[in-house]
């Protein structure tokens, strides 16, 4: 640098060229080699996490299935008005019986009946029953009658009004859904009061996780401030405990809370047995929220002990003595110095806690009843039992939004560089 | 180049082996338990003896077969060769294409006198992707030690607090719920699905459950109940016949059956769409010989679930270890059959989406 201030123009390393050039250079081939060094591992996340991932979440808006199996059906419908009251003229129905023709060789019309039912109870068996006489209508006649005599529901203006608005490739209708709402004949309406359920699920799943990662803290904090506070060999001793738990099957644990916790099970039987409870008035402890909390905070005890110890662990312990020695009382002493100091751990088991709660479903569902489920078992029941993977993936989108919120919020009221995990 | 022609070695040894292993392996996917147990005794091991060349594999992972055949499809490499699936599945994998439709005359055995399959099996072949194997029903036992004197007679005893107090299990999904809450509520058995259909038929059903519904454990799993049964968590709960039938005779436990308002429902075969020739040659010929008469008689040995095939009615024997007659243990046994309900495939293929939406809703609040 001294060299600099005296030589005008640029600094020139060994080989002649200037030195930023060559540093540059150098810098990028460093950062090359570390990109193919990691190369493997991104393109294996890419590839079995990040594409499978948004394939997921496109479904949530996808509605392809609509103008591929009725191309011609959906041009035709483009001059109708759904709010006439009328269903279409002869020329829409003989596109639907020429898209129809193609669909039943495809055997494409169930899946599109699937699909609309959706939005639509009964189309189902619609299309699947005039997807067998089609073949038989014939194409001079009066196709609106033929159709008629098929299914009425074809003579009513509501069914085309379903597919004129379910037309396009792309679909709010998922979304809708999810925040129970629909698309109706005036555009976006609620639901009626019998059917919204996933707002009241996703508020009920936040609710219950914020408990649980409190429930979580409160056991944890202590345990974590025993284990970081005694001799190592103790300690060690004890972290086994917390570690055998986290060691054993998901399923076991939560069965074994089931024998523990029902009405005819080993804490009721004890309860009664010394008097505290009458027999006709056991507690009912599963099968709701409360087995949900009390299974799912033990689940997930140890990821908050496990930050926290680790943060624990480095607060050296002559900062309260010290406190002390300058007057301050055990609790002081613990408040305004050792607490702030383990916050950093508070902050990580908390994340770690709240945000595998909300995702969490085999728990609730083993052990919550009715009023313990979380919304990601309404997700599950779409994936694997409903089919519905677009209402599926429209509700994972929204809990994931929320999530990164909340994640932005944390960040911003608290900051994340205010998290240890060890 | 030691190191490097022993590797080579290896893999092409290793490629060999699995080609051979796939070149005889068949998938059959069904539910595990008693029930895949079943199937194990009475088709896979006489058809593995007949057909040394095939080696069955049984997968257990029937319950999430849809999910899990819709995935396989979208990934283009179906790994199963025929899949045990409830009828109402059956119709949902035939109308999402992935499921084969079977010509059951051309592929099926006839009767031993000579009634072609499509007959024999008569109204329980519900799609064309389906081959009908048993006939189960869902129905309630209750705790012979927890009604009293006066054991229930009747399914409405469900809705009956004060004669069985105490809690129930239902099965967490409107169906068959739905019929039972109508059922008791005065609604005459052909009227149960018109009813149903409407809102105000809908609100009637949910009306009914109402009055019970701080007494129910809701169960997913098929061993819920049998298992809240034994505990005497339940005085009464609903689940599928097979189960209470070891419950009763092999577990021996305090519990007897209410055949009173039992829903039969069908449960069989599909072949997955989009298999390859040989595979679907293989899976067809397997099906031809786990689904003729003496085979499907021979399956209610092991399990108390009903021949799907009217003539393997006359042939059910002995339990094979219990050693007692498994006909009167059968849900279409004459005797049983006093009241009972078939799964409306039709209705629930509709409604299912909009009532099940409902009832999730009313379960919540």
């Amino acid at each position: 640098m001294a060299n600099g201030e005296n030589v005008p123009g640029p600094i020139l390393a060994a080989d002649g060229r200037p030195l930023r050039q060559s540093l540059a250079r150098a810098l990028r081939l460093q950062k090359l080699r570390a990109l193919m060094l990691i190369a493997p591992l991104l393109i294996f996340i890419l590839v079995t996490f990040a594409a499978p991932i948004a394939d997921m979440l496109f479904r949530s808006v996808e509605n392809a299935i609509v103008p591929d199996t009725l191309p011609l059906t959906v041009a035709a419908l483009e001059d109708w008005d759904d709010a006439s009251g009328q269903p279409p003229g002869e020329k829409v129905f003989a596109a639907l019986r020429r898209d129809l023709l193609a669909a039943v060789a495809a055997k494409a019309h169930t899946k599109l009946g699937s699909r609309l039912n959706y939005e639509q109870t009964g189309v189902a068996s619609l299309l699947r029953k005039t997807g067998r006489r089609v073949k038989r209508m014939e194409e001079d006649g009066d196709l609106a009658a033929q159709f008629a005599e098929v299914h009425k529901s074809w003579a009513d203006p509501e069914t085309w009004a379903t597919i004129k608005r379910f037309s396009s490739a792309y679909t709010s209708g998922y979304f809708l859904n999810a925040v129970d709402a629909k698309l109706g004949a005036t555009g976006i309406e609620a639901r009626p009061e019998n059917e919204r359920i996933y707002i009241f699920l996703f508020e009920r799943t936040l609710l219950l996780s914020v408990v649980i990662t409190v429930a979580c803290l409160l056991i944890g904090y202590p345990v974590a401030f025993l284990l970081a506070t005694l001799p190592m060999r103790t300690s060690n001793m004890l972290m086994i405990l917390v570690l055998l738990p986290f060691w054993t099957s998901l399923l076991v644990r939560t069965s074994a809370w089931k024998v523990l916790l029902q009405q005819q099970g080993v804490i009721n039987d004890t309860l009664v047995f010394i008097g505290l409870v009458a027999d006709d008035g056991r507690l009912a402890m599963i099968n709701n929220q409360t087995g949900t909390i009390i299974a799912m905070t033990h689940i997930l005890l140890p990821f908050m002990i496990l930050p926290l110890y680790s943060v624990m662990r480095t607060i050296p312990p002559s900062y309260m003595r010290a406190a002390k020695s300058l007057g301050a009382t055990d609790w002081t002493a613990f408040w305004r110095v050792y607490f702030p100091q383990s916050v950093p751990g508070i902050g990580a088991g908390a994340i770690l806690v709240f945000i595998l709660s909300i995702g969490y479903y085999i728990t609730p569902e083993l052990v919550g009843g009715t009023s313990g489920t979380f919304i990601s078992n309404r997700i599950a029941y779409h994936i694997s039992s409903s089919l519905n993977w677009g209402l599926a993936a429209a509700l994972g989108v929204i809990l994931l939004v929320v999530v990164l919120v909340l994640y932005w919020l944390y960040d911003r009221i608290i900051g994340i560089d205010n998290v240890k995990l060890g | 180049m030691r190191l490097r022609t022993f590797l080579a070695a290896g893999a092409v040894a290793s490629m060999a082996m699995a080609g051979a292993a796939q070149a005889e392996d068949m998938t059959i996917v069904s539910w595990g338990g008693a029930y895949s147990a079943s199937q194990m005794n009475a088709y896979h091991k006489p058809y593995m003896e007949m057909n040394p060349g095939v080696n069955i594999i049984n997968d257990e992972s029937a319950a999430e077969a849809v999910a899990k055949l819709r995935a396989m499809a979208e990934a283009g490499n179906t790994t199963w060769d025929v899949v045990d699936v409830v009828a109402s599945d059956a119709i949902r994998l035939c109308d999402e294409g992935l499921a084969m439709e079977v010509d059951v005359d051309s592929v099926l055995a006839a009767a031993p006198d000579g009634t072609p399959a499509s007959k024999d099996f008569g109204d329980f072949l519900v799609t064309p992707c389906f081959i009908p194997q048993i006939v189960y029903s869902t129905t309630f036992g209750y705790r012979t030690d927890m009604v009293g004197d006066t054991p229930p007679k009747d399914v409405c005893a469900v809705f009956d607090l004060e004669n069985y107090p105490g809690k129930r299990s239902l099965e967490k999904r409107p169906i068959n719920n739905m019929e039972w809450a109508l059922m008791c509520d005065g609604v005459a058995m052909e009227d149960i699905y018109d009813q149903l259909a409407t809102e105000e038929g809908q609100a009637r059903a949910f009306a009914k459950l109402d009055t019970i519904k701080d007494q129910v454990v809701w169960w997913s799993a098929g061993a819920d109940t049998p298992q809240l049964l034994a505990d005497g968590e339940v005085v009464i709960g609903s689940t599928y016949n097979g189960r209470l039938f070891k419950l009763i005779e092999e577990d021996k436990q305090p519990v007897a059956m209410l055949w009173d308002g039992q829903v039969f429902d069908l449960d069989g075969w599909i072949v997955p769409a989009n298999l390859s020739d040989e595979r679907k040659k293989r899976a067809l010929h397997y099906l031809n010989f786990a689904t003729d008469t003496q085979r499907l008689a021979d399956q209610a040995k092991y399990i108390s679930y009903g021949p799907a095939r009217a003539s393997s009615a006359p042939l059910v024997g002995k339990h094979a270890t219990l050693g007692i007659d498994m006909a009167p243990h059968m849900p279409n046994e004459p005797k049983n059959m006093s009241n009972t309900l078939l799964y409306n495939y039709e209705f629930w293929a509709d409604y299912r989406d909009d009532i099940d939406a409902k009832f999730q809703t009313w379960l919540a609040k």
